[in-house]
């Protein structure tokens, strides 16, 4: 077996790059933000360093979480919230996610479009984003991405997810507080009682307000999601209680009350169901940090020639020739259904940590 | 054809400087460059330099491709270029498409647009040339 290593960075070469660029961003150089979130967003080498630093920093913004279907008018709400966040004087950021190709890995980032009349308002810092193949409305980047807006002193960091359907709830764990933005007429009152996205907003907006049954949709989204009983039973979750708004975004209609909602919404977010909020985003933090330093590891038991380089042309399965017995044989032996994927995870969990013993002693020669 | 797929995606700018009165094209090469595995921001219509240059720095991205129709690319793309130096983007590849004269790429290459791409230019020119001339950054 070969020996575990670790990919060769220059870690002190990459902590001052990071300490310079969060110095300067900190100084309120914004090339400097914009580049930190570049690297949050690659995983560069100075990502780590750059997030380590900056934690401690962060964790004092409202991060809003703005999500609902294509098309529902997310991108016009956010640009509405921007001006009345910017009539009050109030800096804001926007962390603005669009679906990556999962053919080409290629992405059309549009929300800007609607969002460029600040060109000279420091007060504003929009950042696109793809998804990148992560599924559930957001990209893997995005808190990172907020912390690093949250750090450089951002008050309230909008975060916009792709068009989602039914289910994308990924946002209410990232999001202090979660608007679902919902157009006139998306369903009936069985649609506002499924289980899914709805049940996750702390704000629902119908927004296109001068459309014909946007009160109605209101309406009815009150009736079942807003005015159903609250009783606190030991052992039940309680279901969340949302406020229904409507707005227009594209007139500014209802966007000031919007805002109020989202202001008393951030005391919510600091009581303690804040905290308990806090604490799950904590746990999927450090759970995603684990993720990756394992995958790390298990990369590290690769061969020199299977190590992926920038512009490698060859395909997964070539790259799988060579590897060690950890990775490629434990792999083509799945494949050919001489090994199921559990005993192939022990295997390499036990290569990894020869202490570890798998729940159930379920650990056999592969 | 085996695709030569890098870690990270190019990430392309395509804004559309002055008054003109659509971007189909814009929009085309944006999908067109989707299609390449490029990350593609599209900002709309009449946007000032300052827009397009705000919006570069804040995406943070490896390629400003400017796409005009309305003449004005003398003015309007020499101030885009001289905007990106003036806030320590020297780095970032810019190029021009649309309704730009023969005569008139000379002087826009002396201001810092790498490439003139005129009518009847295929997107996979573009996606090549963007992948040669982008630089690696971290």
């Amino acid at each position: 077996m070969a020996e575990t290593r670790v990919p060769v960075v220059d870690d002190a070469a990459a902590a001052d790059r990071a300490d310079g660029l969060c110095d300067a961003a900190l100084a309120g150089d914004r090339r400097a933000l914009a580049r930190l979130l570049t690297a949050v967003e690659n995983r560069s080498s100075i990502a780590e360093p750059a997030l380590r630093r900056l934690y401690p920093l962060a964790g004092r913004a409202q991060l809003v979480g703005i999500t609902g279907p294509p098309g529902a008018g997310k991108s016009t709400l956010v640009a509405a919230l921007i001006a009345e966040l910017r009539r009050a004087g109030r800096p804001v950021a926007v962390v603005a996610v669009d679906p990556s190709s999962p053919i080409t890995g290629g992405a059309v980032l549009g929300d800007r479009v609607r969002m460029q009349a600040y060109a000279s308002d420091d007060g504003v810092f929009i950042r696109s984003m793809a998804s990148r193949g992560h599924a559930g409305g957001l990209s893997s980047a995005t808190t990172a991405a907020a912390a690093v807006f949250d750090a450089a002193g951002f008050d309230i960091v909008l975060i916009e997810t792709v068009g989602t359907g039914q289910s994308e709830v990924e946002v209410a764990a990232t999001a202090d507080t979660t608007v679902v933005v919902e157009a006139p007429e998306m369903g009936d009152e069985i649609q506002a009682i499924k289980a899914g996205l709805l049940e996750v907003a702390d704000i629902i907006v119908v927004n296109k307000g001068d459309r014909p049954g946007a009160h109605r949709t209101a309406g009815q989204l009150h009736a079942m999601l807003a005015d159903t009983p609250r009783e606190a039973r030991p052992g039940r979750p309680v279901p969340k209680h949302p406020e229904v708004l409507v707005t227009t975004a594209a007139t500014g209609d209802g966007v000031t009350e919007l805002l109020a909602a989202i202001d008393r919404h951030r005391s919510v977010a600091h009581s303690t169901e804040g905290d308990s909020a806090r604490l799950k985003r904590a746990e999927s933090q450090v759970w995603s940090v684990l993720v990756d330093r394992l995958h790390e590891r298990v990369r590290a038991l690769e061969d020199d020639q299977t190590e992926r380089v920038a512009g490698d042309p060859r395909t997964e399965a070539e790259r799988f020739e060579g590897r060690p017995r950890a990775a490629g044989q434990l792999l083509r032996s799945v494949a050919a259904h001489d090994l199921d994927p559990y005993a192939a995870a022990d295997a390499i969990l036990t290569e990894l940590m020869p202490d570890a013993r798998a729940p159930g002693g379920r650990i056999r020669a592969g | 054809m085996m695709r030569v797929m890098t870690d990270r995606p190019l990430k392309v700018l395509i804004a559309k400087p002055g008054l003109d009165g659509h971007d189909r094209g814009a929009k085309v090469l944006a999908r067109g460059l989707r299609d390449e595995g490029f990350e593609v921001v599209y900002t709309g219509l009449r946007q000032t330099p300052e827009m397009i240059v705000t919006a570069a720095l804040q995406e943070d991205v490896d390629v400003v491709g400017l796409s005009i129709l309305s003449g004005a690319h003398m003015t309007l793309l020499p101030r885009i270029c001289s905007l990106l130096r003036e806030r320590g983007m020297d780095d970032v590849l810019v190029t021009a498409g649309g309704i730009i004269p023969d005569d008139d790429v000379p002087a826009l290459k002396e201001c810092g647009v790498a490439a003139v791409f005129g009518p009847g230019t295929t997107i996979a020119q573009v996606a090549d040339f963007l992948r040669a001339n982008t630089r690696p950054r971290d």
